[in-house]
């Protein structure tokens, strides 16, 4: 791409100073919002790791972590994201049908990873190791939570993409729409890599 | 970008997508390259899994210490393979803000273990001589 434009009545020329110039700065924007995220992960992560040893005389990580089930989980989410690079090549090759699948794949997988989630959520707490019973499971509940409330609404705004998609075609808009999307889900499976390394498989190291 | 993009991009492309960056601004991926993240990912899940569940370390510090570099290989993958990062997307200021990002983390992170755990150390009992009553008022 050359630096020097040809005088043209193109209103993109005004932006370009380098080779490359980002499309109405979305995705950066998009990118700088997930950063802020990570912060508040890494803070729910420092506490966590602060209060990890409270148990206040309840339960410990070993008593309540069922690492097969964690691996199933893990396994759900890693296919959610293969799965939505495969509609993000579709998208870019104009394929609405296939993004559209591809995209319900995902979102089913999405789905798999919340229910687990939910039901190991549920049977601790029947085991009386809710969040308010010890500082170790108030600062487990508020990490792992936020990232399922976070995959949760990952598969809410999903489902709007697969609606729009549908109606209005694979139009510039929706192609970053769904590029927003993308990075995203791919940033939550990060966080997740963060959840069952420290939260996991070192909880039940201790 | 311009209008002209705008009618390419609703009809089925032509070209090659291995240029890596897209007309949209972001770098967008290849078969190949989420393959290969897929893959590599998968074998950096299932190491860290299978050390732990399977007790393969007899040291549990090094096992965690293994398990936590796995991770780390990890997220490099992802962020390269899955979120197509590189220095040069969008203008680098994608880089830079995650670097930036990346070490607010680790102020954070490591910040908070280093002050409370000298503050754990310094209030446990026996380091002052207290008495076993008012080690019993200790949290």
């Amino acid at each position: 791409m050359s630096t020097h434009h040809a005088p043209t009545l193109d209103p993109s020329g005004f932006y370009v100073t380098g080779e490359h110039h980002t499309e109405n700065g979305t995705l950066l924007g998009f990118w700088l919002y997930l950063m802020s995220d990570c912060l508040i992960f890494a803070v729910l992560f420092a506490t966590y790791g602060v209060l990890n040893g409270s148990y206040a005389g309840g339960p410990d990580q070993k008593m309540l972590f069922d690492l097969p089930l964690i691996a199933v989980n893990t396994a759900a989410l890693l296919l959610s994201s293969i799965t939505y690079g495969f509609a993000m090549l579709e998208a870019h090759r104009g394929r609405k049908g296939a993004v559209i699948a591809w995209l319900v794949i995902t979102a089913l997988f999405g789905a798999t990873f919340v229910g687990i989630e939910l039901t190991e959520f549920h049977h601790m707490i029947g085991e009386g190791a809710g969040p308010w019973r010890s500082a170790f499971l108030s600062s487990f509940f508020a990490l792992v939570a936020t990232h399922g409330l976070h995959v949760s609404f990952g598969i809410l705004w999903m489902i709007v993409l697969m609606v729009q998609t549908s109606k209005s075609g694979l139009t510039e808009q929706m192609t970053r729409r769904l590029s927003c999307l993308s990075l995203f889900w791919h940033f939550l499976d990060i966080i997740w890599i963060g959840v069952f390394t420290f939260v996991y498989l070192m909880g039940v190291l201790k | 970008m311009s209008t002209a993009h705008h009618e390419t991009e609703l009809e089925p492309h032509v070209h090659s997508h291995d240029h890596g960056h897209g007309h949209g601004g972001e770098a967008h991926g290849s078969l190949k390259g989420y393959m290969i993240g897929f893959v590599l990912s998968i074998i950096l899940t299932a190491i860290p899994f299978w050390i732990v569940m399977g007790g393969v370390m007899t040291s549990n510090q090094t096992a965690a210490v293994v398990v936590l570099a796995f991770a780390l290989v990890q997220i490099v993958v992802h962020v390269i393979y899955f979120l197509h990062m590189n220095s040069s997307s969008e203008g680098g200021w994608n880089m830079l803000a995650m670097i930036f990002t990346a070490v607010l983390v680790l102020i954070t992170i490591v910040g908070s273990f280093w002050v409370m755990y000298h503050m754990n150390h310094l209030m446990m009992p026996q380091m002052h001589e207290m008495s076993a009553s008012d080690a019993h008022d200790m949290p």
